[in-house]
């Protein structure tokens, strides 16, 4: 992937377009009001979009070539239980990444 | 004086951002890691933290490019996890929206998670401050946040070069995501349209280039803005 022009498309697009999220009310709309059917819906991209992007992930693993994995499934569910239930992202990681090499290692 | 008050409210700026750090170290140093494992060189790891400068966006494109996903689909995935700085954008407008162009497009760069969460409870916690106070309040809050996410960011590249590949860093990028998952299910709607997206994108993983990920985004938005309707949820 390095050195393509792929890689640095993808880099400055995202970087103007990170700042034209950023600077669209900010820069240009002022203070009015968006409506209130839009903001409803942007609440809820973050957290859309990232399990629709990990599920698949977690249920069928690359590096099992999507053979469904107990060891990665186990891990991905701790991570998220302990995420949810603590709302620390850091020990969420660090039990997650535990079980996984935990039961890799006896496994 | 005018001058004192100013640098005093970017002093306290500092002193709140701090904590941060905490956060944006580790952070920025596995996003490091696993750029240069995903085969990125260190001046392009360091290039996605300064232009693109957002966690959860960077972690997301980097993710697709290692599927090979179309680029369009790369930016616009990426594009939709950042989508919560237009609304960070729009509620900070009426603090800052009164400064200069050039102040404001400083003050959009740098508009993260931390900075947008620590200056919108400074100001509604102190709302005499005068316009420059709030500026400088700001730029307090970034100093310890942005340029140290550059230097982890480069810190973690370096170290990625150096950890073999075959170390099973293949799952450490699922993890990194389902941990940040975790605290965003903070109501019914959230829960909801989290539920609804992973398994839209379950259903629609035959779709080809990565456009599942795009129907499941879109689909776990209705769900959890037709829950928030229903159940009558504040925000």
């Amino acid at each position: 992937m390095t050195g393509t022009p792929e890689l640095w498309i993808v880099i400055i697009a995202l970087g103007i377009g990170s700042f034209g999220l950023r600077f669209a009310f900010l820069g240009l709309v002022g203070d009015r009001a968006l409506p209130d059917w839009l903001l409803r819906h942007l609440r809820y991209t973050a957290v859309a979009i990232l399990p629709a992007l990990v599920t698949p992930l977690v249920v069928w693993p690359t590096a099992t070539e999507g053979e469904t994995d107990p060891i990665r499934l186990t891990a991905a569910l701790v991570t998220l239980a302990v995420g949810y239930l603590t709302k620390n992202v850091f020990l969420a990681m660090g039990l997650g990444a535990t079980v996984l090499i935990g039961a890799s290692a006896l496994f | 004086m005018a001058g004192d008050s100013v640098m005093s409210s970017y002093w306290r700026g500092l002193r709140d951002g701090l904590p941060f750090l905490i956060v944006v170290g580790p952070f920025g140093m596995l996003f490091g890691v696993l750029a240069t494992e995903a085969g990125l060189a260190i001046h392009e790891t360091l290039a996605f933290s300064v232009v693109v400068i957002a966690g959860a966006a960077q972690f997301t494109a980097l993710q697709l490019l290692t599927e090979n996903a179309p680029t369009l689909v790369v930016i616009a995935s990426a594009l939709a996890v950042n989508m919560r700085m237009a609304m960070y954008s729009a509620s900070i407008t009426p603090h800052l929206g009164g400064l200069p162009l050039w102040k404001r497009g400083i003050a959009a760069y740098f508009l993260v998670d931390q900075t947008y969460a620590a200056s919108i409870l400074d100001y509604e916690k102190n709302p005499d401050q005068t316009i420059h106070q709030k500026f400088a309040y700001f730029l307090g809050v970034m100093t310890p946040i942005c340029p140290p996410w550059y230097v982890v960011t480069l810190l973690g590249a370096w170290l990625g070069e150096s950890i073999p590949p075959s170390l099973g860093l293949d799952f450490a990028l699922p993890i990194a995501f389902i941990a940040m998952i975790g605290p965003l299910l903070r109501t019914p709607a959230h829960r909801i349209a989290a539920l609804t997206a992973a398994v839209l994108a379950l259903c629609f993983a035959w779709v080809p280039y990565n456009l599942g990920l795009i129907i499941a985004g879109l689909g776990g938005m209705i769900a959890g803005a037709q829950t928030e309707v229903r159940l009558g949820i504040k925000p």
